[in-house]
Protein backbone atom coordinates (compact mmCIF):
# COMPACT_ATOMS: atom_id res chain seq x y z
CA UNK A 1 0.00 0.00 0.00
CA UNK A 2 1.67 3.40 -0.96
CA UNK A 3 -0.18 5.13 1.57
CA UNK A 4 0.80 2.73 4.39
CA UNK A 5 4.75 2.81 2.78
CA UNK A 6 4.48 6.66 2.88
CA UNK A 7 3.82 7.00 6.74
CA UNK A 8 6.29 4.34 6.89
CA UNK A 9 9.36 5.92 5.43
CA UNK A 10 8.47 9.38 7.24
CA UNK A 11 8.34 7.73 10.49
CA UNK A 12 11.29 5.71 10.15
CA UNK A 13 13.53 8.48 8.21
CA UNK A 14 16.03 5.57 7.23
CA UNK A 15 16.01 3.72 10.21
CA UNK A 16 15.13 -0.25 9.98
CA UNK A 17 11.15 -1.27 10.13
CA UNK A 18 11.05 -3.01 13.55
CA UNK A 19 7.54 -4.39 13.04
CA UNK A 20 9.12 -7.35 10.82
CA UNK A 21 11.53 -8.21 13.19
CA UNK A 22 9.33 -8.33 16.03
CA UNK A 23 6.15 -10.11 14.29
CA UNK A 24 7.36 -13.66 15.31
CA UNK A 25 7.61 -13.44 18.90
CA UNK A 26 5.00 -10.02 19.27
CA UNK A 27 2.19 -13.21 18.47
CA UNK A 28 2.38 -14.17 21.79
CA UNK A 29 2.78 -10.49 24.40
CA UNK A 30 0.35 -10.40 26.94
CA UNK A 31 -3.13 -8.67 25.75
CA UNK A 32 -1.13 -7.43 23.16
CA UNK A 33 -2.90 -6.58 19.86
CA UNK A 34 -1.50 -8.84 16.45
CA UNK A 35 -2.46 -8.06 12.91
CA UNK A 36 -6.32 -8.54 11.67
CA UNK A 37 -4.52 -10.89 9.00
CA UNK A 38 -3.13 -13.68 11.87
CA UNK A 39 -6.64 -12.97 14.37
CA UNK A 40 -8.72 -14.31 11.21
CA UNK A 41 -6.95 -16.97 9.55
CA UNK A 42 -6.62 -18.46 12.75
CA UNK A 43 -9.66 -18.96 13.36
CA UNK A 44 -9.74 -21.01 9.78
CA UNK A 45 -6.53 -22.94 10.63
CA UNK A 46 -7.67 -24.53 13.71
CA UNK A 47 -11.01 -26.60 12.44
CA UNK A 48 -9.47 -26.79 8.65
CA UNK A 49 -5.79 -28.63 10.74
CA UNK A 50 -8.86 -30.78 12.89
CA UNK A 51 -10.56 -31.86 9.31
CA UNK A 52 -7.23 -32.72 8.34
CA UNK A 53 -6.50 -34.40 10.86
CA UNK A 54 -9.60 -36.10 10.86
CA UNK A 55 -8.89 -37.28 6.84
CA UNK A 56 -5.84 -38.91 7.64
CA UNK A 57 -6.42 -40.68 10.88
CA UNK A 58 -9.55 -42.30 8.22
CA UNK A 59 -7.71 -42.46 4.89
CA UNK A 60 -4.76 -44.53 6.79
CA UNK A 61 -7.40 -46.87 7.99
CA UNK A 62 -6.43 -46.11 11.81
CA UNK A 63 -10.15 -45.86 13.15
CA UNK A 64 -13.11 -48.21 12.16
CA UNK A 65 -15.84 -46.29 9.56
CA UNK A 66 -18.03 -47.38 12.56
CA UNK A 67 -16.33 -45.21 14.54
CA UNK A 68 -15.66 -42.45 12.99
CA UNK A 69 -16.12 -42.39 9.07
CA UNK A 70 -14.40 -40.09 6.74
CA UNK A 71 -15.16 -36.28 6.26
CA UNK A 72 -16.06 -37.57 2.96
CA UNK A 73 -18.61 -39.99 3.86
CA UNK A 74 -19.98 -37.49 5.92
CA UNK A 75 -20.00 -35.10 2.92
CA UNK A 76 -22.35 -38.06 1.10
CA UNK A 77 -24.71 -38.29 4.20
CA UNK A 78 -25.15 -34.46 3.69
CA UNK A 79 -25.88 -35.13 -0.20
CA UNK A 80 -27.97 -37.93 0.38
CA UNK A 81 -30.03 -36.22 2.89
CA UNK A 82 -30.36 -33.08 0.65
CA UNK A 83 -31.15 -34.88 -2.72
CA UNK A 84 -34.39 -36.97 -0.79
CA UNK A 85 -35.60 -33.93 0.90
CA UNK A 86 -34.83 -35.68 4.82
CA UNK A 87 -32.57 -32.59 5.60
CA UNK A 88 -35.47 -30.03 4.60
CA UNK A 89 -38.54 -32.19 6.10
CA UNK A 90 -36.19 -32.28 9.41
CA UNK A 91 -35.03 -29.01 9.60
CA UNK A 92 -38.44 -27.45 8.99
CA UNK A 93 -39.78 -29.69 11.72
CA UNK A 94 -37.32 -28.69 14.08
CA UNK A 95 -37.24 -25.04 13.19
CA UNK A 96 -40.61 -24.83 14.10
CA UNK A 97 -40.91 -26.22 17.36
CA UNK A 98 -37.19 -24.22 18.09
CA UNK A 99 -39.36 -21.43 17.16
CA UNK A 100 -42.40 -21.97 19.34
CA UNK A 101 -40.74 -23.24 22.38
CA UNK A 102 -38.23 -20.72 22.24
CA UNK A 103 -40.95 -17.82 21.24
CA UNK A 104 -43.14 -18.53 24.25
CA UNK A 105 -40.60 -18.93 26.74
CA UNK A 106 -39.26 -15.09 25.44
CA UNK A 107 -43.01 -13.73 25.53
CA UNK A 108 -43.46 -14.78 29.06
CA UNK A 109 -39.63 -14.37 29.96
CA UNK A 110 -38.99 -11.07 29.21
CA UNK A 111 -42.62 -9.15 30.82
CA UNK A 112 -41.70 -11.25 33.94
CA UNK A 113 -37.84 -10.35 34.17
CA UNK A 114 -39.02 -6.94 33.86
CA UNK A 115 -41.26 -6.88 36.71
CA UNK A 116 -38.46 -9.20 38.49
CA UNK A 117 -36.13 -6.03 38.02
CA UNK A 118 -37.92 -3.48 38.79
CA UNK A 119 -40.30 -4.14 41.64
CA UNK A 120 -38.86 -5.96 44.62
CA UNK A 121 -42.08 -7.61 45.20
CA UNK A 122 -41.58 -9.58 42.07
CA UNK A 123 -38.47 -10.12 42.77
CA UNK A 124 -38.74 -11.24 46.34
CA UNK A 125 -41.64 -13.32 45.28
CA UNK A 126 -40.34 -15.41 42.29
CA UNK A 127 -36.93 -15.15 42.43
CA UNK A 128 -35.99 -17.89 44.99
CA UNK A 129 -38.63 -20.54 43.08
CA UNK A 130 -37.18 -19.59 39.52
CA UNK A 131 -33.67 -19.97 40.80
CA UNK A 132 -34.61 -23.76 42.16
CA UNK A 133 -36.35 -25.05 39.30
CA UNK A 134 -33.76 -23.85 36.76
CA UNK A 135 -31.54 -26.67 38.50
CA UNK A 136 -33.77 -29.33 37.38
CA UNK A 137 -32.26 -31.25 34.57
CA UNK A 138 -35.17 -30.57 31.83
CA UNK A 139 -34.43 -34.51 30.63
CA UNK A 140 -35.61 -35.61 34.22
CA UNK A 141 -38.99 -33.69 33.10
CA UNK A 142 -39.68 -35.93 30.23
CA UNK A 143 -41.95 -38.46 31.91
CA UNK A 144 -44.03 -35.38 33.24
CA UNK A 145 -44.02 -33.79 29.46
CA UNK A 146 -45.62 -36.70 28.36
CA UNK A 147 -47.95 -37.05 31.42
CA UNK A 148 -48.90 -33.35 30.53
CA UNK A 149 -48.65 -32.70 27.04
CA UNK A 150 -49.30 -36.34 25.07
CA UNK A 151 -46.54 -37.08 22.50
CA UNK A 152 -47.23 -34.93 20.24
CA UNK A 153 -45.46 -31.40 18.71
CA UNK A 154 -46.85 -29.88 22.17
CA UNK A 155 -44.54 -32.09 24.33
CA UNK A 156 -41.51 -31.20 22.30
CA UNK A 157 -42.21 -27.43 22.46
CA UNK A 158 -42.73 -27.42 25.97
CA UNK A 159 -39.63 -29.65 26.74
CA UNK A 160 -37.72 -26.44 24.83
CA UNK A 161 -39.40 -24.08 27.04
CA UNK A 162 -38.73 -25.41 30.16
CA UNK A 163 -34.83 -25.13 28.98
CA UNK A 164 -35.44 -21.30 28.15
CA UNK A 165 -37.72 -20.19 29.98
CA UNK A 166 -36.18 -20.36 33.92
CA UNK A 167 -32.79 -18.71 32.85
CA UNK A 168 -33.89 -16.29 30.46
CA UNK A 169 -36.14 -14.64 33.36
CA UNK A 170 -33.60 -14.57 35.47
CA UNK A 171 -31.25 -13.04 33.21
CA UNK A 172 -33.65 -10.41 31.87
CA UNK A 173 -34.31 -9.29 35.54
CA UNK A 174 -30.32 -8.85 35.45
CA UNK A 175 -30.45 -6.56 32.28
CA UNK A 176 -33.19 -4.57 33.77
CA UNK A 177 -31.36 -3.82 37.54
CA UNK A 178 -27.99 -3.27 35.53
CA UNK A 179 -28.91 0.44 34.06
CA UNK A 180 -28.07 3.18 35.69
CA UNK A 181 -30.38 4.00 38.91
CA UNK A 182 -29.91 7.95 37.38
CA UNK A 183 -31.47 7.43 34.58
CA UNK A 184 -34.86 6.39 36.32
CA UNK A 185 -34.04 9.64 38.41
CA UNK A 186 -33.51 11.98 35.64
CA UNK A 187 -37.38 10.93 34.40
CA UNK A 188 -38.63 11.82 37.56
CA UNK A 189 -37.15 15.19 38.00
CA UNK A 190 -38.33 15.79 34.30
CA UNK A 191 -41.65 14.36 35.58
CA UNK A 192 -42.58 11.76 34.16
CA UNK A 193 -45.08 9.10 35.63
CA UNK A 194 -43.71 5.32 36.46
CA UNK A 195 -45.37 3.88 33.69
CA UNK A 196 -43.85 6.42 31.07
CA UNK A 197 -40.42 5.61 33.21
CA UNK A 198 -40.86 2.42 32.90
CA UNK A 199 -41.96 2.32 28.85
CA UNK A 200 -39.65 5.12 27.38
CA UNK A 201 -36.39 4.76 29.71
CA UNK A 202 -35.99 1.67 31.42
CA UNK A 203 -37.35 -0.35 28.39
CA UNK A 204 -34.96 1.29 25.73
CA UNK A 205 -32.23 1.58 27.81
CA UNK A 206 -32.54 -2.30 28.73
CA UNK A 207 -33.23 -3.49 25.08
CA UNK A 208 -30.07 -3.97 24.23
CA UNK A 209 -29.12 -6.17 27.04
CA UNK A 210 -32.26 -7.89 26.48
CA UNK A 211 -31.62 -8.49 23.18
CA UNK A 212 -28.63 -10.37 24.02
CA UNK A 213 -30.45 -12.04 26.23
CA UNK A 214 -32.40 -13.52 23.64
CA UNK A 215 -29.53 -14.22 21.22
CA UNK A 216 -27.85 -16.71 23.90
CA UNK A 217 -30.99 -18.36 25.17
CA UNK A 218 -31.85 -19.34 21.76
CA UNK A 219 -28.76 -20.61 21.95
CA UNK A 220 -29.44 -23.15 24.43
CA UNK A 221 -32.95 -24.03 22.90
CA UNK A 222 -31.06 -25.44 19.90
CA UNK A 223 -29.19 -27.59 22.49
CA UNK A 224 -32.02 -28.60 24.07
CA UNK A 225 -33.30 -29.86 20.73
CA UNK A 226 -32.12 -33.52 20.30
CA UNK A 227 -33.63 -33.67 24.53
CA UNK A 228 -36.99 -32.62 23.24
CA UNK A 229 -37.23 -35.38 20.49
CA UNK A 230 -36.32 -37.63 22.59
CA UNK A 231 -39.42 -39.67 22.70
CA UNK A 232 -41.93 -40.37 20.31
CA UNK A 233 -40.65 -37.98 17.48
CA UNK A 234 -41.59 -38.69 13.98
CA UNK A 235 -39.22 -36.39 12.80
CA UNK A 236 -36.72 -33.60 13.28
CA UNK A 237 -33.16 -32.83 13.70
CA UNK A 238 -32.83 -34.41 16.47
CA UNK A 239 -35.05 -37.57 15.95
CA UNK A 240 -32.71 -38.23 13.05
CA UNK A 241 -29.57 -38.71 15.44
CA UNK A 242 -31.30 -40.81 17.77
CA UNK A 243 -32.74 -43.32 15.27
CA UNK A 244 -29.16 -43.38 13.79
CA UNK A 245 -28.37 -44.32 16.66
CA UNK A 246 -30.30 -47.68 16.45
CA UNK A 247 -28.59 -48.49 13.09
CA UNK A 248 -24.81 -47.63 13.68
CA UNK A 249 -25.05 -44.77 11.12
CA UNK A 250 -22.33 -42.68 12.63
CA UNK A 251 -22.49 -40.67 9.44
CA UNK A 252 -25.72 -39.81 9.92
CA UNK A 253 -25.11 -39.13 13.71
CA UNK A 254 -22.37 -36.64 12.80
CA UNK A 255 -23.74 -34.81 10.31
CA UNK A 256 -27.18 -34.31 12.00
CA UNK A 257 -24.60 -32.70 15.05
CA UNK A 258 -22.64 -30.70 12.75
CA UNK A 259 -26.20 -29.33 11.24
CA UNK A 260 -27.66 -28.21 14.19
CA UNK A 261 -23.99 -26.41 15.37
CA UNK A 262 -24.59 -24.48 12.00
CA UNK A 263 -27.99 -23.56 12.36
CA UNK A 264 -26.95 -22.79 15.81
CA UNK A 265 -24.62 -20.16 14.76
CA UNK A 266 -26.54 -19.16 11.81
CA UNK A 267 -29.20 -17.75 14.38
CA UNK A 268 -26.60 -16.37 16.77
CA UNK A 269 -24.97 -14.35 13.88
CA UNK A 270 -28.21 -13.46 12.88
CA UNK A 271 -29.35 -12.10 16.20
CA UNK A 272 -26.08 -10.27 16.18
CA UNK A 273 -26.52 -8.51 12.71
CA UNK A 274 -30.42 -7.52 13.63
CA UNK A 275 -28.72 -5.85 16.93
CA UNK A 276 -25.85 -3.82 15.91
CA UNK A 277 -28.35 -2.50 13.26
CA UNK A 278 -30.94 -1.88 15.94
CA UNK A 279 -28.75 -0.42 18.64
CA UNK A 280 -26.19 1.37 16.71
CA UNK A 281 -26.44 4.08 19.99
CA UNK A 282 -24.36 1.54 21.57
CA UNK A 283 -21.46 2.28 19.47
CA UNK A 284 -20.59 -1.58 18.95
CA UNK A 285 -19.12 -2.90 15.90
CA UNK B 1 -42.33 39.12 55.20
CA UNK B 2 -41.69 40.75 52.04
CA UNK B 3 -40.80 37.78 48.91
CA UNK B 4 -36.99 39.17 48.76
CA UNK B 5 -36.40 37.33 51.91
CA UNK B 6 -38.67 34.34 51.54
CA UNK B 7 -35.27 31.06 51.55
CA UNK B 8 -35.71 29.04 48.00
CA UNK B 9 -34.80 26.14 50.14
CA UNK B 10 -35.24 25.13 53.94
CA UNK B 11 -34.18 22.46 55.18
CA UNK B 12 -35.41 21.97 58.33
CA UNK B 13 -34.43 19.42 61.29
CA UNK B 14 -33.88 17.10 58.85
CA UNK B 15 -32.48 13.98 59.59
CA UNK B 16 -32.20 10.11 57.62
CA UNK B 17 -31.88 6.59 59.09
CA UNK B 18 -31.53 3.83 56.16
CA UNK B 19 -32.11 0.35 56.55
CA UNK B 20 -34.09 -1.54 59.49
CA UNK B 21 -33.63 -3.58 62.74
CA UNK B 22 -30.00 -3.96 63.25
CA UNK B 23 -29.12 -2.08 60.36
CA UNK B 24 -30.11 0.83 61.35
CA UNK B 25 -27.83 3.09 60.90
CA UNK B 26 -27.97 7.31 61.31
CA UNK B 27 -26.84 9.08 58.20
CA UNK B 28 -28.06 12.31 58.61
CA UNK B 29 -28.84 13.53 62.14
CA UNK B 30 -30.84 17.40 61.85
CA UNK B 31 -28.90 19.53 59.25
CA UNK B 32 -30.87 23.03 59.18
CA UNK B 33 -30.17 25.01 56.05
CA UNK B 34 -31.31 27.80 54.38
CA UNK B 35 -30.47 29.09 50.91
CA UNK B 36 -31.63 32.32 49.43
CA UNK B 37 -32.69 32.65 46.08
CA UNK B 38 -30.03 32.77 43.30
CA UNK B 39 -27.60 31.96 45.92
CA UNK B 40 -25.01 29.34 44.67
CA UNK B 41 -24.25 26.96 47.66
CA UNK B 42 -21.76 23.80 47.18
CA UNK B 43 -21.90 21.46 50.08
CA UNK B 44 -18.27 19.29 51.17
CA UNK B 45 -17.70 17.20 53.56
CA UNK B 46 -15.72 13.30 53.45
CA UNK B 47 -17.08 10.20 51.44
CA UNK B 48 -20.11 9.27 53.55
CA UNK B 49 -21.38 12.62 55.37
CA UNK B 50 -24.33 12.11 53.62
CA UNK B 51 -24.36 15.47 51.20
CA UNK B 52 -25.30 13.40 47.87
CA UNK B 53 -28.50 12.20 50.62
CA UNK B 54 -29.15 15.57 51.34
CA UNK B 55 -29.34 16.44 47.92
CA UNK B 56 -31.55 14.02 46.96
CA UNK B 57 -34.07 14.73 49.84
CA UNK B 58 -34.06 18.67 48.01
CA UNK B 59 -34.71 16.88 44.84
CA UNK B 60 -37.31 14.59 46.24
CA UNK B 61 -35.49 11.91 45.27
CA UNK B 62 -35.72 10.49 48.63
CA UNK B 63 -37.54 11.13 51.87
CA UNK B 64 -36.36 12.11 55.04
CA UNK B 65 -36.85 10.16 58.14
CA UNK B 66 -37.54 13.45 60.34
CA UNK B 67 -37.53 17.26 59.51
CA UNK B 68 -39.06 18.57 56.69
CA UNK B 69 -37.44 20.45 52.91
CA UNK B 70 -38.96 23.40 52.26
CA UNK B 71 -39.14 24.83 48.44
CA UNK B 72 -40.58 28.44 48.59
CA UNK B 73 -42.19 27.53 51.23
CA UNK B 74 -43.85 24.05 50.65
CA UNK B 75 -42.66 21.27 52.01
CA UNK B 76 -41.07 18.56 49.42
CA UNK B 77 -43.27 15.47 48.91
CA UNK B 78 -41.40 14.36 45.40
CA UNK B 79 -39.12 15.26 42.62
CA UNK B 80 -40.91 17.78 40.22
CA UNK B 81 -40.16 20.07 37.37
CA UNK B 82 -38.78 22.98 39.60
CA UNK B 83 -35.93 21.39 40.19
CA UNK B 84 -33.32 20.53 38.18
CA UNK B 85 -30.76 17.63 38.33
CA UNK B 86 -27.62 16.79 36.86
CA UNK B 87 -25.50 13.35 38.24
CA UNK B 88 -22.03 12.42 38.46
CA UNK B 89 -22.05 10.16 35.91
CA UNK B 90 -23.73 8.92 32.58
CA UNK B 91 -27.58 9.68 33.18
CA UNK B 92 -27.70 10.61 29.58
CA UNK B 93 -30.50 8.53 27.55
CA UNK B 94 -27.71 6.93 25.29
CA UNK B 95 -30.38 5.96 22.69
CA UNK B 96 -31.15 9.41 22.15
CA UNK B 97 -29.10 12.21 20.28
CA UNK B 98 -28.36 15.07 21.86
CA UNK B 99 -30.83 17.42 20.99
CA UNK B 100 -32.98 14.28 21.91
CA UNK B 101 -32.19 14.30 25.03
CA UNK B 102 -32.23 17.84 25.89
CA UNK B 103 -35.89 17.64 23.62
CA UNK B 104 -37.12 15.10 26.47
CA UNK B 105 -36.78 17.33 29.01
CA UNK B 106 -39.32 19.32 27.68
CA UNK B 107 -42.31 16.86 27.33
CA UNK B 108 -44.04 17.94 29.52
CA UNK B 109 -44.22 21.83 28.74
CA UNK B 110 -47.05 23.42 27.36
CA UNK B 111 -46.01 24.60 24.73
CA UNK B 112 -45.53 24.78 20.23
CA UNK B 113 -43.40 22.36 18.58
CA UNK B 114 -41.53 25.20 17.23
CA UNK B 115 -41.41 27.17 20.30
CA UNK B 116 -39.60 23.90 21.82
CA UNK B 117 -37.15 23.21 19.17
CA UNK B 118 -36.10 26.85 19.30
CA UNK B 119 -35.42 26.36 23.16
CA UNK B 120 -33.26 23.05 22.45
CA UNK B 121 -31.33 25.28 19.62
CA UNK B 122 -30.24 27.84 22.40
CA UNK B 123 -29.43 25.82 25.14
CA UNK B 124 -27.37 23.61 22.97
CA UNK B 125 -25.45 26.26 21.90
CA UNK B 126 -25.06 28.09 25.21
CA UNK B 127 -23.25 24.73 26.44
CA UNK B 128 -21.11 25.65 23.18
CA UNK B 129 -22.37 22.33 21.21
CA UNK B 130 -23.70 23.55 18.40
CA UNK B 131 -22.75 21.05 15.94
CA UNK B 132 -22.95 17.98 17.74
CA UNK B 133 -27.18 18.49 17.65
CA UNK B 134 -27.28 14.73 16.08
CA UNK B 135 -24.66 13.17 18.22
CA UNK B 136 -24.90 10.47 20.01
CA UNK B 137 -23.64 10.30 23.93
CA UNK B 138 -21.18 7.15 23.09
CA UNK B 139 -19.83 9.55 20.72
CA UNK B 140 -19.02 12.50 23.38
CA UNK B 141 -16.59 13.21 25.38
CA UNK B 142 -16.75 13.35 29.14
CA UNK B 143 -17.08 17.38 29.53
CA UNK B 144 -19.59 17.22 26.53
CA UNK B 145 -21.74 14.83 28.43
CA UNK B 146 -22.05 16.82 31.12
CA UNK B 147 -22.63 19.75 29.08
CA UNK B 148 -25.88 17.81 27.76
CA UNK B 149 -26.84 16.78 31.07
CA UNK B 150 -26.08 20.28 32.54
CA UNK B 151 -28.79 21.41 29.04
CA UNK B 152 -31.09 18.65 29.87
CA UNK B 153 -31.66 20.10 33.33
CA UNK B 154 -32.47 23.77 32.87
CA UNK B 155 -33.80 23.98 29.31
CA UNK B 156 -37.61 23.35 31.19
CA UNK B 157 -36.49 26.61 33.10
CA UNK B 158 -36.11 25.16 36.91
CA UNK B 159 -35.60 27.61 39.32
CA UNK B 160 -33.52 25.17 41.36
CA UNK B 161 -30.58 23.67 39.99
CA UNK B 162 -29.24 20.36 42.08
CA UNK B 163 -26.04 18.95 41.30
CA UNK B 164 -24.41 15.83 42.36
CA UNK B 165 -20.80 16.23 42.09
CA UNK B 166 -21.33 16.73 37.94
CA UNK B 167 -17.33 16.96 37.18
CA UNK B 168 -16.52 14.60 39.55
CA UNK B 169 -15.51 12.18 36.34
CA UNK B 170 -13.49 14.82 34.24
CA UNK B 171 -10.11 15.42 33.98
CA UNK B 172 -8.63 18.68 35.51
CA UNK B 173 -8.06 20.73 32.39
CA UNK B 174 -11.91 19.51 31.13
CA UNK B 175 -13.67 20.30 34.65
CA UNK B 176 -11.39 23.79 35.04
CA UNK B 177 -13.65 24.75 31.66
CA UNK B 178 -16.66 23.16 32.92
CA UNK B 179 -16.91 25.41 36.23
CA UNK B 180 -16.29 28.61 34.10
CA UNK B 181 -19.38 27.53 31.74
CA UNK B 182 -21.55 26.49 34.39
CA UNK B 183 -20.86 30.41 36.17
CA UNK B 184 -21.96 31.81 33.03
CA UNK B 185 -25.06 29.91 32.99
CA UNK B 186 -25.68 30.23 36.36
CA UNK B 187 -25.37 33.92 35.92
CA UNK B 188 -27.36 33.98 32.90
CA UNK B 189 -30.23 32.51 34.04
CA UNK B 190 -30.33 33.23 37.90
CA UNK B 191 -31.21 29.65 39.22
CA UNK B 192 -30.67 28.77 42.56
CA UNK B 193 -27.63 25.82 42.55
CA UNK B 194 -26.76 23.50 45.12
CA UNK B 195 -23.77 21.45 44.61
CA UNK B 196 -22.31 18.91 46.07
CA UNK B 197 -18.58 18.08 45.43
CA UNK B 198 -15.82 16.95 47.49
CA UNK B 199 -13.46 19.20 45.88
CA UNK B 200 -12.28 21.67 48.00
CA UNK B 201 -11.26 24.28 45.19
CA UNK B 202 -14.15 23.76 42.87
CA UNK B 203 -16.53 24.44 45.82
CA UNK B 204 -14.73 27.50 46.80
CA UNK B 205 -14.53 28.80 43.11
CA UNK B 206 -18.03 28.33 42.69
CA UNK B 207 -19.76 29.31 45.41
CA UNK B 208 -20.97 32.02 47.73
CA UNK B 209 -21.02 30.06 50.65
CA UNK B 210 -19.63 26.55 51.08
CA UNK B 211 -21.26 24.26 53.30
CA UNK B 212 -18.97 21.37 55.10
CA UNK B 213 -20.47 18.62 57.08
CA UNK B 214 -19.77 16.58 59.56
CA UNK B 215 -19.64 12.27 59.12
CA UNK B 216 -21.25 10.08 60.77
CA UNK B 217 -23.86 11.01 60.96
CA UNK B 218 -23.48 13.80 58.91
CA UNK B 219 -24.59 17.17 60.05
CA UNK B 220 -23.64 20.61 59.84
CA UNK B 221 -19.74 21.57 60.60
CA UNK B 222 -19.37 25.43 59.31
CA UNK B 223 -21.12 27.67 56.71
CA UNK B 224 -18.53 29.86 55.24
CA UNK B 225 -19.04 32.97 53.37
CA UNK B 226 -17.20 33.30 50.31
CA UNK B 227 -16.72 36.81 49.38
CA UNK B 228 -14.84 36.64 46.74
CA UNK B 229 -15.56 38.95 43.39
CA UNK B 230 -18.25 38.25 40.45
CA UNK B 231 -17.76 37.28 37.92
CA UNK B 232 -14.58 35.15 38.92
CA UNK B 233 -11.71 34.49 36.78
CA UNK B 234 -9.72 30.86 37.10
CA UNK B 235 -7.11 32.85 38.39
CA UNK B 236 -8.66 33.79 41.54
CA UNK B 237 -7.68 30.26 43.23
CA UNK B 238 -3.81 31.32 43.69
CA UNK B 239 -5.28 34.48 45.78
CA UNK B 240 -4.90 35.20 48.71
CA UNK B 241 -8.06 35.19 50.05
CA UNK B 242 -8.87 31.99 47.94
CA UNK B 243 -6.52 30.20 49.96
CA UNK B 244 -7.47 30.90 53.51
CA UNK B 245 -10.75 30.02 52.28
CA UNK B 246 -9.09 26.29 51.43
CA UNK B 247 -6.96 26.41 54.56
CA UNK B 248 -10.39 26.31 56.93
CA UNK B 249 -12.15 24.05 54.77
CA UNK B 250 -9.12 21.83 54.14
CA UNK B 251 -8.71 21.93 58.06
CA UNK B 252 -12.09 20.76 58.96
CA UNK B 253 -12.65 18.01 55.92
CA UNK B 254 -9.38 16.46 57.80
CA UNK B 255 -10.29 16.60 61.29
CA UNK B 256 -13.37 14.74 59.79
CA UNK B 257 -11.46 11.97 58.17
CA UNK B 258 -9.34 11.87 60.95
CA UNK B 259 -12.07 11.09 62.90
CA UNK B 260 -13.85 8.81 61.01
CA UNK B 261 -10.13 6.70 60.47
CA UNK B 262 -10.50 6.32 63.96
CA UNK B 263 -13.75 5.31 63.97
CA UNK B 264 -12.82 2.57 61.78
CA UNK B 265 -10.20 0.95 63.56
CA UNK B 266 -12.09 1.23 67.12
Amino acid sequence: MPKSSSIAQTAAAGRIDRRQRRSRRGLLRLRQAIPDSVFNSAGFVVPVVLVLIWWAVTALGLVKPLFLPSPLAILEEAWRQITTGILLQDASVSIYRILVGWLSAALLAIPIGILMGNFRLFEGALEPLISTVRYMPVVALIPLTILWAGIGDEQKILILFLGTFFQMALMVMDNVKTIDINLIRAGQTLGFSNTEILWRIILPAALPAIWDTCRITIGWTWTYLVVAELVAAQSGLGRRIMDAQRYLATDTIIFGTLFIGLLGLLTDYAFKRTGRSLFRWTGNR
Amino acid sequence: MNPASTPKIVVDAVGKIFGEGDDEFLAINRIDLSVAPNEFVSIVGTSGCGKSTLLNMVGGLTEPTFGDVLIDGKPVTGPGRDRGFVFQGYSLFEWMTVEGNILFALEKSRMGKAEKADLVRQFIAEVGLAGFEKAYPRQLSGGMRQRVAIARALVYKPSLLLMDEPFGALDAQTRGMMQELLLKVWEDHKVTVLFVTHDVEEAIFLADRVVVLASRPGRLKRELKIELERPRRYDIVTSPEFSAYKRDILADIREETLKVMALDRG
